[in-house]
């Protein structure tokens, strides 16, 4: 069936790149290290209470999802981490699968790794020069090593490979959120033993050729904001638009938004994905870089795209309007808060509902279900909704307030800023090393660093919201308010601004890094390693029979794409970045990298 | 159902009727209704009746899965507790209760034929079998395409590493030999019940190889054995520097011997890690049904890939390999292909008529087999040793592995006339070779070949080696060139460094490591194959010429002989004396074998067949691989990964006469 699939392609027999690569005379040279991005790994339950009897060594997450029918309450606990700690609850230990199996398939049928692993294994590549970086996505960066040992796992296995492998430096290719956990890697690795895996300053350069970033979400995703805000985005966030239809409000009954944000929550790592960089990467009240680009997505996501020809990059329908969108108001209370000039918009100091929140009327015995929101009094909920608009800066102070608990955790672990001078110890701790504003890269001049991502597709980049309707018991009180419908130009749909980016992740967080944060030798780049960006068009696949596609750009399906795959077994064979073409760049991303201003 | 099939029925007046005015209309519109069926007869129409009975048998089967899938998954165990009463606590459990946690990092090390295979690459054949596994789980592909299963399975017969463009590799990670077929557990039990007191992926570790290749090849092709060095260093590293527990099945025994060889041994051929490696990193080796000394079984799946239940593979995978899958060349096809791996040369018994017996002598001479079944039923197992005497049996020659002829096996030595095959010639094709679709050296034997193997009539585990390498030349050179049989006089020699030495434990030396405990846990109770009586098969073209003489019967109620092969104590598969002979003497105390005075432990457990059907494969067997599920062994298992010392759990313990026959062996320690 997939074979009879690939052939009919477009009327003519189409070869896999691997296949197509080995008759070029390709060999598997350099070792290779796959690191799954969030949700797209399987855990498996090691430890549980009775209600989960008989699914040890069973995945809880990924695979076919069966025990979130049968016990679904079972199922949310399992996966649940502890409220304070972000480890383990007592009596539970879910972990990650081991192994090549943990991502190549999340559900069955639906792909991650598995095409790329295929069209690898065609070149010569097999478990010994092949790895996957599995570790537990729902923990926060540090924690896979205290819990699990992951990055000590890591290092020894990549320092294996080299080794065994007659001395060839490994071609590193994580995705997604994998990308962060790997940046903050390369620093734990290089740091000294009792916080970091000591493995001296050379140790990047001597072991890591390339990598090969997919989908990075270097500077955060504004839907991770609207998913720890109010469990919802355009398709409650990551973990629907992964399991489509798994997690539908009908499963757990009616509460499902606030089950999910309850679990969801208790993951350190989704904080890891809030934007990075504050107002001067995120735009403020009246700026933001993607400024002027308000393109029509909607119309453009139509076949009418199928035009793979290069020159017509520039000439997407994009508008010139005249009165930009504020993309840099990332969560608005009303359309109308999200369009106003900013001195029109009330100012309340955000403060100011950071101190009110303490319970007032804290009621837990109204629905079963309890979020930090029921400590909330509904005053400073009002307040909240008062203040209008909200930008990347102002985020945290709102995030704050409405999940003490969860951020309290969290900026244990991360740390969303600019640094000022990246000489200052407190740069040593590890909160740091994940946020590529606040580390310099290792000191390794032959590595390269490519950004590989998918381009046009809307994905999300701000959101207008509303007071929900106060029932008797308050819920989430935050609502995205999905009748706000912008007219055609404006980006605006159903309460949510879009931009140019792969459905996950904006072209600006993306490519920012690796178009001029880290291009020729900055102060985050002292060693000045090369960095290569590689943008793949999206084309929807032209018939159903084709799947997810061979072109596509979206976040995961760009996995399958043909060109992309490509690229990565050229430079896993022995290629450098200038030898594959350098930058191919579709985007607007070096225009919206100058207008930010950030000393280098 | 009934009441549509009537309505049908009575639609067809009203149409019949009509067709009859139609036929007085014009021309035009009698050809429009002329082909029309439901002109027809009321015939036995299969619309109805089949659909109908399709759709029942669905419906009743879509309800039943629906049933299925809505029991509880406890459903069985609470069947099983109503018939025999509760089960006993999992030793997990059990000892959790005790206060047991986990302590030393646990490396598994599988035996032959229980790890998975993978396909990395493939012929044409193989197509959509990227990273599905060829051996191990269902076996599907034997069924859908066997000469492409067995040709992808197959090594290369020259150099015995990968055919050109074929990549078979192991699976890693627990899953690999956790389960060797749905429902058939070999690591999974204690995998699980090592869970129970805190052990998971970061503190287990499955060191999965290549089980077809020579042990140096998996270093060779895969640098299996550097990962285990790297993963056993991590292992250590990472939790608290607690040294690992090594718990190695079968062939994986013989393997991880080579291993702790191989990582001291200096750079080029082994590990380079120092002679202290083995002190430093591992606590104890616990090795399940271990092949020390080797195991008669090979002899005969290497000669006629036949044994009491075709050889090795069979023994694990019973129903899987039978005759019909191959149509009637299947033991040719299995012999071609096992052939082709070098591994099942390293079972080939070790120390030749020292340990295995000469052509009078064995050192379990006068066991007795009818004690074996009487204990079988009532456990009393207090005194053993009574019941074997001296009146009751009669000898058996178990030193003479492969005798031609029932009679052969019985009479004593002179009386025997021995033609040596070793000058004969082996002209005279027996058939032509392209005659057969599959081929195997036989052929190359020709009938003087054949009849000169039989001539010599008897052979004893020295003459075995000469007479594999002349029926089977290619792979004996193969084999020589990485695996040894003898035993060493001097093991000083500088030659013994060379690695083909390695996994024999009567030409290497321990490591230098006295804090190191070695414990031999095996089975006995079950009888055991020891030795075989052949025959040669009534020449037909294409097939083996030799054959375990079936009707060949002890007599006796107490005779050993039964189907044409001898059997001793033991676990099924591996006699006592080859697993328990180096713990009960080579390496007990400070012997040459074992410089550093490692201490060794026996543990022996008793075989109780499952008391029901319900129980599955039992919790106090003693079979080769059924032992993995045994209460007792995943007891003793966990005390020591927990901290316990052989001392903690008792010493020694056991059932056998392993210790008498130990003494009757004279060799040099």
């Amino acid at each position: 069936m997939k074979c009879w699939r690939r052939r009919r392609t477009r009327g003519r027999v189409l070869e896999s790149p691997g296949t197509r690569l080995k008759h070029e005379g390709l060999t598997a040279l350099h070792p290779v290290v796959l690191v799954p991005g969030i949700v797209t790994g399987g855990l498996e339950l090691w430890e549980g209470r009775p209600c989960s009897e008989g699914l040890f060594r069973k995945r809880l997450w990924g695979g076919s999802f069966a025990e979130i029918f049968k016990r679904p309450m079972c199922w949310l606990e399992h996966l649940s981490l502890h409220n304070e700690t972000g480890l383990d609850p007592p009596g539970i230990r879910v972990r990650a699968v081991p192994g090549l199996v943990a991502a190549d398939y999340f559900a069955p049928g639906y792909f991650v790794w598995a095409v790329l692993i295929e069209n690898l294994a065609k070149i010569g590549y097999e478990g010994k020069n092949l790895h996957m970086a599995a570790y537990d996505w729902r923990l926060s960066f540090q924690n896979t090593e205290i819990r699990d040992q992951a990055l000590s796992r890591l290092k020894s296995k990549i320092e294996l490979m080299y080794v065994t492998n007659g001395y060839k430096k490994v071609v590193v290719v994580p995705h997604s959120m994998g990308v962060i956990y790997f940046l903050h890697f390369l620093k734990w690795v290089e740091s000294p033993p009792p916080m970091g895996g000591g493995g001296g300053p050379g140790w990047c350069a001597k072991h890591i050729k390339a990598i090969m970033n997919i989908g990075p979400a270097f500077l955060g995703v504004p839907k991770a904001v609207s998913n720890i805000f109010s469990a919802e985005s355009k398709e409650v966030a990551f973990i629907r638009a992964m399991a489509p239809s798994v997690l539908d409000s009908e499963i757990l009954g009616l509460q499902t938004l606030e089950h999910l944000m309850r679990v969801s929550r208790t993951w350190d790592s989704t904080i890891s994905l809030l934007p990075k960089g504050g107002e001067t990467i995120w735009g403020n009240l009246d700026w933001s870089p993607e400024d002027g680009h308000g393109c029509d997505f909607v119309k453009k996501g139509q076949p009418s795209m199928s035009d793979n020809n290069l020159n017509s990059s520039n000439g997407r329908s994009c508008f010139q309007v005249k009165d930009p969108v504020k993309y840099g108001r990332m969560i608005s209370f009303g359309k109308a808060a999200s369009q106003l000039p900013s001195s029109q918009l009330p100012t309340h100091d955000s403060k100011e509902f950071l101190h009110t929140s303490a319970s007032t009327n804290f009621n837990s015995s109204c629905g079963e279900v309890w979020t930090e929101y029921d400590e909330m009094s509904r005053e400073s909920i009002r307040k909240i909704s008062e203040n209008k608009a909200y930008t990347a800066r102002t985020l945290f102070d709102l995030l704050r307030s409405v999940a003490p608990k969860m951020m309290r955790r969290a900026e244990n672990h991360f740390s969303h800023g600019i640094s000022e001078n990246l000489d200052d110890p407190k740069y040593a701790h590890y909160k740091y090393w994940s946020n590529p504003l606040e580390t310099k890269l290792p000191d390794a001049p032959d590595m390269e660093i490519y950004c590989l991502y998918g381009v046009g597709i809307p994905t999300e980049r701000a959101y207008v919201y509303k007071l929900a309707p106060s029932d008797k018991c308050k819920n989430i009180p935050f609502r995205i308010d999905s009748s706000a419908d912008g007219d055609a130009g404006s980006g605006l749909k159903s309460g949510v601004y879009f931009v140019d980016g792969d459905e996950s992740v904006p072209v600006l967080s993306a490519g920012f890094m690796c178009a001029k944060g880290w291009r020729g030798r900055t102060r985050f780049n002292p060693s000045g390693m090369a960095t290569y960006i590689r943008e793949y068009r999206h084309k929807r696949p032209a018939s159903l029979l084709e799947g997810r596609g061979t072109e596509s750009g979206a976040h995961v399906d760009i996995m399958g794409n043909v060109a992309l795959i490509e690229d990565i077994l050229r430079v896993a064979a022995g290629a450098t970045g200038a030898e594959i073409g350098g930058d191919r760049i579709y985007s607007d991303i070096i225009r919206m990298s100058e207008r930010i201003n950030l000393r280098i | 159902m009934s009441f549509l099939r009537r309505r049908k029925a009575t639609e067809r007046p009203h149409a019949e009727p009509h067709d009859i005015d139609t036929e007085t209309d014009d021309v035009h519109d009698k050809k429009k209704t002329k082909p029309r069926p439901k002109l027809r007869p009321k015939r036995w129409s299969c619309v109805d009746t089949c659909y109908w009975l399709i759709g029942c048998i669905f419906s009743a089967w879509w309800f039943l899965l629906f049933l299925f899938s809505a029991m509880p998954a406890s459903f069985p165990q609470y069947v099983t507790e109503a018939i025999t009463g509760p089960l006993p606590d999992p030793p997990g459990v059990k000892l959790k209760k005790e206060g047991l946690t986990a302590m030393h990092p646990v490396v598994f090390v599988p035996g032959i034929v229980t790890g998975g295979l993978e396909l990395w690459e493939g012929h044409q054949c193989a197509e959509g079998l990227f990273r599905k596994r060829l051996w191990g789980g269902t076996f599907g592909e034997l069924y859908k395409r066997p000469l492409c299963w067995a040709e992808h399975m197959s090594l290369d017969n020259e150099t015995g590493l990968d055919p050109s463009g074929i990549r078979v590799r192991p699976v890693s990670g627990l899953v690999a030999a956790d389960y060797f077929a749905p429902g058939y557990f070999v690591w999974a039990v204690l995998i699980a019940n090592l869970a129970r007191i805190g052990y998971e992926e970061k503190t287990m570790y499955m060191a999965a190889y290549d089980w077809r290749l020579s042990f140096q090849n998996t270093e060779v092709r895969d640098q299996t054995l550097s990962r285990i060095k790297s993963n056993i260093e991590l292992l250590v590293a990472t939790n608290g520097g607690n040294k690992v527990v090594v718990i190695p099945h079968s062939m994986g025994v013989l393997y991880f011997l080579h291993f702790m060889k191989w990582v001291e041994a200096p750079a080029p051929m082994g590990g380079g890690g120092g002679s202290d490696w083995c002190a430093k990193h591992i606590k104890a080796v616990m090795n399940i049904g271990a092949p020390f000394l080797g195991v008669p079984k090979a002899v005969a799946g290497l000669f006629s890939i036949e044994a009491k239940d075709i050889a090795v593979a069979r023994a694990f995978a019973p129903g899987v390999l039978d005759k019909d899958v191959f149509g009637l060349q299947t033991l040719r096809h299995m012999m071609r292909m096992t052939r082709t791996w070098d591994s099942t040369m390293s079972m080939i018994p070790k120390g030749g008529d020292t340990i295995w017996g000469s052509l009078d002598w064995s050192p379990e001479g006068y066991f007795n087999c009818s004690a074996k079944r009487l204990k079988n039923n009532d456990i009393n197992t207090a005194d053993k040793n009574g019941n074997g005497s001296l009146e009751s049996t009669k000898r058996v020659n178990y030193g003479r592995i492969i005798s031609f002829g029932k009679d052969i096996a019985e009479i004593h030595s002179h009386e025997i006339e021995r033609v040596d095959f070793r000058g004969a010639a082996k002209g005279n094709n027996l058939t032509n070779a392209t005659k057969c679709d599959v081929w195997t050296e036989y052929q190359e034997m020709g009938i003087e070949g054949v009849k000169s193997v039989a001539d010599y009539k008897v052979y004893t585990a020295g003459s075995i080696l000469d007479l594999l390498r002349y029926v089977a030349p290619k792979l004996m050179a193969r084999g020589d060139a990485h695996f040894s049989y003898g035993i060493a006089d001097n093991l000083d020699d500088p030659k013994y460094d060379h690695y083909k030495y390695w996994s024999n434990p009567l030409e290497t030396k321990l490591p230098n490591a006295p804090d190191m405990e070695i414990y031999t846990m095996y089975g006995v109770g079950v009888p055991t194959e020891r030795a075989y009586v052949y025959k040669l098969t009534p020449a037909a073209e294409c097939y083996i010429p030799f054959q375990i003489d079936t009707s060949a019967e002890g007599g006796s109620e107490g005779s050993c002989l039964k189907g044409g092969v001898f059997s001793v104590d033991g676990d099924e598969t591996v006699p006592v004396l080859s697993s328990g002979f180096m713990c009960a003497k080579g390496w007990r105390g400070k012997t040459r074998f074992n410089p550093s005075g490692i201490r060794t432990y026996i543990r022996e457990y008793d075989h109780a067949p499952p008391a029901n059907l319900l129980e599955g494969r039992g919790t106090q067997s003693g079979a080769h691989v059924d032992i993995m599920g045994n209460f007792a062994l995943i007891e003793d298992i966990i005390r020591v990964a927990a901290g316990a010392t052989g001392e903690d759990l008792g010493g020694d313990r056991v059932y056998s006469d392993i210790f008498k026959w130990s003494e009757k062996i004279n060799l040099q320690l």
